[in-house]
């Protein structure tokens, strides 16, 4: 069961400074003209206003490099191995967007399930997802045509909901509840209650029609993209990529990975880093067999990997709707309109 | 939390050049601690990630065999940084190994079943790993009749002489060689796989195919072994993609909604007719 209760704003800082002192907190922060999701040191550092991070929520739990393990090595390449402790912390993510918190979700099934990657999860575990309903929603945005909400509080174990002077806060998990026993938080009244409904149709309401017409991913998708493999309408749609994987590295649920060793004289690590699917090396086999040749292949397989193969295996579906890669693509190739083509397409 | 990316270290027991041309070597690895070699139970098809520490590591399919538990084999091609870098390596040094991966051949479907093995190249590696399983004594009886059509495209680009020469010499098994030309002192098969297969297969019935080789020379193989009256489901490949985590994480080897690294690298041809996917005969 949901809990509820009221936060007043100028009582937020000092919830996040009790935060501070215990956790690794991630956050919206200003760094220049970009609003990044990254490490916080002080509340003065986070940003309150409306609108997304340029990047997602993932590198809290999935960073963009990893190290796996070190490694001593000489000429007859004996080694002794050294895997990094395990970060003692807990994590806090604050002001995580619905849509991120959703993606979340994504990459809690690719990185757990039956083998569990131990450097995600043992983050992962000890990570609390504190929400920031998006009151305002960005006009790119269509959480609310894949199943995700402005105000949805999927994902988060506490999601704020701003209602004027204060935050509705509702807790949907017990990392979430237990949060909720902080004595900056009220009880709620029936006021802020019919408040909070108001705003959350608000939002809702704001969110543009037009865009969300387009996104149409109706029962029997899947079955419809797997006949148009191997149709033309690809050579059409991916003419203009150039395949820059922008969209990779900014999307919420994006999460392949490549495995390197970087290396000096003795010494060596052995690191994890984001990789993407729209680099020709990314499928290149030593023996110059490459499955995915051009942008063409390369192109269909995001589209395939998200909104085909991932839900085929009982997975939510790899687009959760934040609009990153439509706003930063260098040609406007935009996954909205793509949908659109392809649900309007009969082969 | 066990953590999959962590490799054991195994010392380098032997090292066996493989071919006339140099590029094809096979390293028999020794397990350093007990525990370890307790640990990698494997069977046949199935693959690990051997690493040499100071340059990466990249995926191989075992070539040895279960039955020979203190050692791990693996025929290497020198093509990249860390095959190169492997193949400058000599008896006594250590690698990294992580496994095994994959699921391996069906070896329960197998039983009581006749066995038809293709393989091109350097593709052999695993169905030789099969192969000797199979012929081991302890587990002959519990398959039927074992035929092998091992192909490469000149005799001295065949793997595994001391193997071939034991197989021969047996009467259990039926051993079709070949080369893509005539050669010099050959007395085996001319041809390509495909054609051979055409001519030297065993009947259908009660039979599986299984065959591991380049790309080209499985889309043509299939054919062939479905006009000889092979389903589907009878007809298995091993398939190679680019991997790098092997544990279906790093999203690299999709063949439509499937992994090769976790859901293969063997699939029946009922299995890949499913799929949507780039790596399709």
């Amino acid at each position: 069961m949901g809990v509820t209760k009221l936060l007043k704003k100028e009582r937020l800082e000092g919830f996040l400074e009790s935060l501070l002192n215990d956790h690794i907190v991630f956050g919206p922060v200003k760094k220049g003209n970009l609003c990044l999701f990254d490490h916080i040191e002080s509340v003065n550092d986070i940003f309150k206003g409306t609108g997304n991070t340029m990047n997602s929520a993932k590198g809290a739990l999935f960073p963009q490099t990893e190290r796996l393990f070190s490694y001593r090595h000489s000429d007859n390449a004996a080694a002794q191995i050294n895997v990094p402790p395990t970060e003692g912390k807990s994590r806090v993510l604050f002001g995580v967007r619905p849509c991120d918190a959703r993606g979340l979700l994504l990459l809690d099934k690719v990185f757990g399930g039956s083998l569990q990657d131990p450097y995600y999860c043992e983050k992962r575990e000890k990570t609390v997802v504190i929400g920031m309903a998006c009151e305002k929603p960005d006009p790119r945005c269509f959480c609310l045509a894949l199943g995700g909400g402005p105000c949805s509080s999927e994902g988060s174990d506490l999601l704020l909901l701003d209602i004027g002077d204060q935050y509705l806060v509702r807790a949907e998990t017990v990392k979430g509840r237990a949060l909720l026993e902080n004595k900056a938080f009220q009880r709620t009244n029936k006021e802020a209650l019919v408040r909070a409904n108001l705003v959350e149709k608000e939002a809702e309401n704001s969110m543009n029609r037009a865009v969300l017409g387009q996104v149409r991913i109706g029962e029997g998708f899947e079955k419809h993209l797997e006949t148009l493999f191997n149709d033309p309408i690809w050579d059409d749609i991916t003419e203009s990529c150039i395949g820059c994987g922008i969209c990779t590295y900014l999307c919420p649920t994006c999460h392949c990975f490549d495995i390197q060793d970087e290396v000096g004289r003795s010494t060596g690590e052995r690191i994890r880093i984001w990789d993407s699917c729209q680099f020709p090396l990314f499928t290149q086999q030593a023996s110059g067999v490459n499955p995915r040749p051009s942008a063409k292949e390369r192109f269909r397989q995001r589209i395939m990997h998200k909104l085909c193969y991932l839900p085929q295996n009982g997975n939510p579906l790899g687009c959760v709707g934040c609009g990153r890669c439509v706003t930063e693509c260098p040609v406007n190739l935009d996954i909205r309109e793509v949908i659109q083509k392809l649900s309007a397409y009969e082969a | 939390m066990e953590n999959p990316y962590i490799p054991f270290l195994m010392r380098i027991e032997d090292v066996i050049l493989e071919t006339e041309d140099r590029k094809i070597k096979t390293f028999v690895l020794a397990f350093i601690s007990d525990k370890d070699r307790n640990h990698f139970a494997y069977i046949p098809g199935q693959f690990a990630e051997v690493s040499v520490f100071g340059k990466g590591e990249a995926p191989f399919g075992m070539a040895s065999t279960p039955t020979t538990p203190e050692y791990l084999e693996f025929s290497v091609s020198t093509i990249g940084v860390v095959t190169g870098s492997l193949h400058s390596l000599k008896k006594g040094d250590t690698v990294g190994v992580r496994g095994p991966l994959g699921n391996g051949y069906p070896l329960e479907k197998f039983k009581g079943k006749n066995l038809l093995l293709i393989g091109g190249g350097f593709g052999f590696s695993t169905l030789r790993s099969l192969t000797n399983y199979i012929l081991h004594d302890r587990n002959r009886s519990a398959f039927k009749d074992l035929t092998i059509i091992y192909g490469a495209r000149k005799p001295g680009l065949l793997l595994y002489k001391d193997d071939l020469a034991v197989w021969r010499g047996r009467h259990d098994l039926n051993l079709h060689l070949t080369v893509d030309q005539e050669a010099e002192g050959w007395q085996g098969h001319v041809g390509l796989l495909p054609t051979i297969t055409k001519t030297v297969a065993p009947n259908h019935q009660n039979t599986f195919a299984v065959v591991c080789g380049p790309p080209i020379m499985m889309k043509f193989t299939l054919p062939v072994l479905k006009d000889l009256g092979f389903n589907d489901e009878d007809i298995l490949f091993s398939l190679e993609m680019r991997m790098k985590c092997g544990i279906g994480k790093c999203g690299r080897c999709n063949v439509g909604s499937k992994y090769v690294c976790s859901d293969g690298p063997v699939f029946s041809q009922s299995e890949l007719a499913k799929l949507t996917g780039e790596a399709h005969f």
